[in-house]
C-alpha cells in the first residue's frame, strides 16, 4: 500500500483548488456585471460608482490581488490536470462516440483560453493606463461613463466583446455545475434545483454582459 | 422466425503488449439474431481456427452480465450501443444485416493491451487492495438485527456495490478517469457501519492509488454513468469528493492536536 498523498498532489485536491478559484472568479463576474449594469442609471450614478471604487484602494487592490491569485491557481491546475488526462489515454479510439457530454464540457480548455485572452484585451481596453486598444483615448479623470460610450461605439470592439461573452457563458455553464460536484453537493433531492440554478446564473451573466457592450450601438446608453 | 445476419467486422488485433496493433477486417456470416456479441465472436473464431489462424482474444467469464470480465468498445460505445448492458448480454438483434461493426479494446494508460481485445485491469485491483476491505471478523454471518443499518443507506450501499469492475467507466471517460469505479468501491463500504473503522484511510489510500495508477481526473462529462452496465450514479463521485475532503481535514487535525 502506498502512503496517502498530500491534498494538492491528488487529482481531487487539484479539482478542489480549481473549484475554489473558479468560485472566486465566478463571484467577481457577477459583481462586475452588477456594478456595470449601473450604466443604465445614467452618467452620475455610474461615474460615482467608478470614483467610489477608485477611492477605496484597499478594497480595489485586495480584490485585484485575490483575482490574480485565483487566476494563477485556476490556470496552473487546468494545465496540470489536462496534462494528466492526456497522459492517461496515450492511444485514442478509432470510433468513440460521446453519449451525453455537452459541448460546453468538451470545450472547457478552449473557452478558458478565450476568456483569458479576452480578459487581457479587456484590461488593455479600459484599465491599463496609456494603452488604447479599441482605437480611442480613454480618460483617467473619473469619467468612466464617457469611456464606456467611447469604447463601445466601435462595432468590431462590440462584436469581440459579445463573442467573448459566449465563450465565458459556456465556461461558467459547465463550471458552475462542476464545482458543486467537486464540492460533493450532488444529491438527487436537490440536483434539479442546483442544476437549474447553475444554468440560470450562467444565462443571466451572459445576457447581462452582452447587453452592456451592445447598449451603445442600440442607443440605450448615449 | 429467426433472422440471421451477415456482418463486416473491424477488430483490433495486437499480438502482445509491445506489438503494434491494427484493425483487421472479418466477415461474420449467418449470425443468429439471438446470439450475443461474444457468441458472434466465438463463431468468427471457429472459422479462424479452421483456417489455422489465431483466434481473436477477448476476456469473458460468466456471460450473464455479472462478473465484469468482458468489455470492449463496440461502434464507439463501451459495451456496445445498448444501455446498462454488458457486451456478453448484447444481442445481435441490436444490429442491422450488413452492418459494419468496429471493435476496439478499452483504451487507457492504466489498461495496457495484453492481446487483441484483452487489457490488463490490474490497476483496478490495486485500487481495491489499497482500501476496499474491512477489518471486522468474517466467517459466519452475524445476527442480522445486531447491527441496524438505515434503509436508505443500505439501498445506496447496494447501488454502489453493484459495480462489477469491468472498467467501462474508464474506457468511456474522455479523461480515462477511474473516479466512478473508485467512488463506487469507497461508497459501498463507507456507507455501512462495517466500513466505519477504516473510513478515512480507505478513501485517502484508494484515491492515492487511483492517481498513482495514472488514471485521469473527472471533468463531469458523465460518460462513465452512461456507459456503466450497472448504471452507477455520478452522485457517488460527489460523495467520494466529500469523503476525501473531510478525511484529509481530519488527518490534518490529528497531526496538529488542539491544546486545551
Amino acid at each position: 500500500m502506498i502512503k496517502a498523498l498530500s491534498f494538492s498532489d491528488t487529482t481531487i485536491g487539484k479539482k478542489v483548488l480549481m473549484a475554489v478559484s473558479g468560485l472566486v472568479l465566478f463571484g467577481f463576474v457577477i459583481g462586475h456585471m452588477l456594478g456595470n449594469l449601473q450604466v443604465f442609471l445614467g452618467p452620475k450614478v455610474y461615474n460615482d460608482y467608478g470614483v467610489a471604487l477608485r477611492d477605496a484602494p484597499l478594497l480595489l487592490w485586495g480584490v485585484r490581488i485575490l483575482l490574480l491569485v485565483s487566476f494563477l491557481v485556476h490556470i496552473a491546475m487546468a494545465m496540470q490536470l489536462s496534462a494528466l488526462s492526456r497522459a492517461a489515454r496515450p492511444v485514442g479510439y478509432k470510433m468513440r462516440k460521446d453519449a451525453i457530454t455537452t459541448f460546453a464540457a468538451r470545450t472547457m480548455l478552449y473557452s478558458g483560453v478565450l476568456v483569458l485572452l479576452f480578459v487581457l484585451y479587456h484590461l488593455a481596453h479600459f484599465t491599463f493606463p496609456g494603452v488604447a486598444m479599441g482605437a480611442y483615448e480613454h480618460s483617467h479623470t473619473g469619467d468612466v461613463y464617457s469611456n464606456f460610450v467611447n469604447g463601445f461605439s466601435i462595432p468590431w470592439v462590440v462584436a469581440l466583446y459579445v463573442a467573448a461573452q459566449v465563450a465565458l457563458g459556456l465556461h461558467i455553464y459547465h463550471g458552475a455545475w462542476s464545482l458543486l460536484q467537486t464540492f460533493g453537493l450532488n444529491n438527487p433531492l436537490r440536483n434539479a434545483t442546483l442544476h437549474g440554478g447553475a444554468r440560470t446564473l450562467a444565462l443571466v451573466v451572459v445576457v447581462g454582459n452582452i447587453l452592456l457592450p451592445l447598449s451603445v450601438l442600440l442607443g440605450l446608453v448615449q | 422466425m429467426e433472422k440471421s445476419l451477415n456482418l463486416v467486422l473491424h477488430v483490433w488485433r495486437q499480438k502482445n503488449r509491445d506489438a503494434k496493433g491494427q484493425f483487421v477486417r472479418y466477415e461474420a456470416k449467418n449470425i443468429s439474431e439471438h446470439a450475443s456479441l461474444l457468441e458472434m465472436l466465438d463463431q468468427v473464431n471457429e472459422g479462424l481456427l479452421e483456417k489455422g489462424e489465431e483466434p481473436i482474444a477477448f476476456d469473458h467469464d460468466c456471460r450473464e452480465g455479472i462478473c465484469g470480465a468482458c468489455g470492449m468498445i463496440v461502434n464507439g460505445h463501451a459495451h456496445g450501443p445498448r444501455k446498462a448492458t454488458t457486451v456478453c448480454q448484447l444481442h445481435m438483434r441490436e444490429f442491422q444485416d450488413g452492418e459494419e461493426i468496429w471493435i476496439e479494446p478499452w483504451r487507457a494508460a492504466a489498461f495496457p493491451v495484453v492481446r487483441d481485445l484483452v487489457v490488463d485491469r490490474g490497476s483496478l485491483d490495486r485500487i481495491v487492495q489499497a482500501g476496499g476491505f474491512i477489518s471486522t471478523r468474517t466467517g459466519s454471518a452475524p445476527e442480522a438485527n445486531s447491527l441496524p443499518v438505515a434503509k436508505e443507506k443500505s439501498d445506496r450501499a447496494f447501488d454502489a456495490a453493484a459495480c462489477i469492475g469491468c472498467g467501462a467507466c474508464v474506457a468511456a471517460c474522455p479523461n480515462a478517469a477511474a473516479m466512478l469505479f473508485t467512488a463506487a468501491k469507497v461508497a459501498h463500504l463507507n456507507l455501512l457501519p462495517q466500513g466505519e473503522p477504516e473510513r478515512d484511510t480507505r478513501v485517502r489510500n484508494m484515491v492515492a492509488q487511483m492517481d498513482a495508477e495514472g488514471f485521469g481526473h473527472c471533468t463531469n462529462h458523465y460518460e462513465c454513468m452512461e456507459a456503466c452496465p450497472k448504471h452507477i450514479s455520478v452522485e457517488f463521485i460527489a460523495q467520494l469528493n466529500r469523503e476525501f475532503m473531510s478525511a484529509t481535514a481530519r488527518a490534518r487535525q490529528e497531526l496538529r492536536p488542539r491544546r486545551k
